[in-house]
């Protein structure tokens, strides 16, 4: 539970939704992101170090470079977690359906 | 398969829109919002009966109901006024469960003619806050885990 809250806590930042944009096209250095930010870089370091926390980002060694790349597996967790919401109203609809299809018929 | 109720919700963004196409022409999908015995109706489930203790489906209106589970306990009551009533077409209202810290939510919803037999309902949500908003989000995934949870003890009591 605590790590589910986590993503969200990830993913309710501006800058981070911005990250995971940018990397979702292509693996990228923290330099590389830095520069789409005016932020310092220390504050985009600490915005990967969260994002890598919760494994919605994985780093990957390439000779002297780390690359940051999207865990879609994680972001699919993401997803999941509303489903649970959007099934309550798919049946509260699914009844409403059946009752105004009978209600049709009765008059 | 495509879904028929969809469900969007941007992270960080203090709403959300449901959608959902019905086989129902307008008029009936209005209908169903309209009037107090099959708002009753559909919104009951075997847990629990809805009962609609108020409704003046009107601009200025409002309205006012209540859930009861199956030994006849009130387990929720809920309230809000009705800033819009358009027949076929919008409401516009306020939702708020009473005794919850879930705040007042504001309801825009939006009826749409597809063909002479299939309807739409837009259904736009929007919350006092990011977190409130999550909050709401998640009671359905809280009450899921709860209920697994029951259900676990349930047969762990029986193998006793």
């Amino acid at each position: 539970m605590n790590l589910r809250r986590d993503v969200f806590q990830a993913i309710a930042d501006p800058t981070r939704r911005t990250i995971l944009l940018l990397v979702a096209s292509q693996s990228m250095t923290a330099g590389a992101i830095a520069s789409n930010f005016d932020t310092a870089r220390p504050t985009v370091s600490k915005h990967l170090q969260i994002l890598t926390e919760c494994e919605l980002l994985k780093q990957e060694q390439n000779g002297r470079e780390i690359y940051y790349h999207l865990n879609p597996q994680k972001m699919k967790e993401v997803s999941d977690f509303i489903e649970p919401f959007r099934k309550k109203w798919d049946e509260r609809f699914n009844k409403l359906e059946t009752i105004m299809k009978k209600y049709k018929t009765k008059k | 398969m495509e879904q028929k109720t969809k469900v969007n919700a941007e992270a960080g963004k203090q709403e959300l829109m449901i959608t959902r196409e019905f086989d129902l022409p307008l008029e009936l999908l209005f209908k169903a919002y309209a009037e107090p015995e099959l708002i009753e109706e559909w919104m009951s489930n075997p847990y629990t009966t809805t009962k609609m203790l108020r409704l003046e489906s009107k601009k200025q209106g409002g309205y006012q109901l209540e859930g009861k589970d199956a030994q006849g306990k009130v387990v929720l009551r809920a309230n809000g006024v009705i800033h819009e009533f358009i027949p076929n077409q919008k409401i516009t209202r306020t939702f708020e469960m009473e005794n919850t810290p879930f705040g007042v939510q504001l309801e825009i919803y939006e009826f749409i003619k597809l063909t002479d037999d299939t309807s739409k309902l837009n259904m736009h949500v929007i919350y006092e806050s990011v977190a409130q908003r999550d909050e709401v989000l998640k009671l359905p995934f809280a009450q899921g885990i709860n209920m697994a949870h029951n259900r676990i003890e349930e047969i762990i009591n029986k193998l006793k």
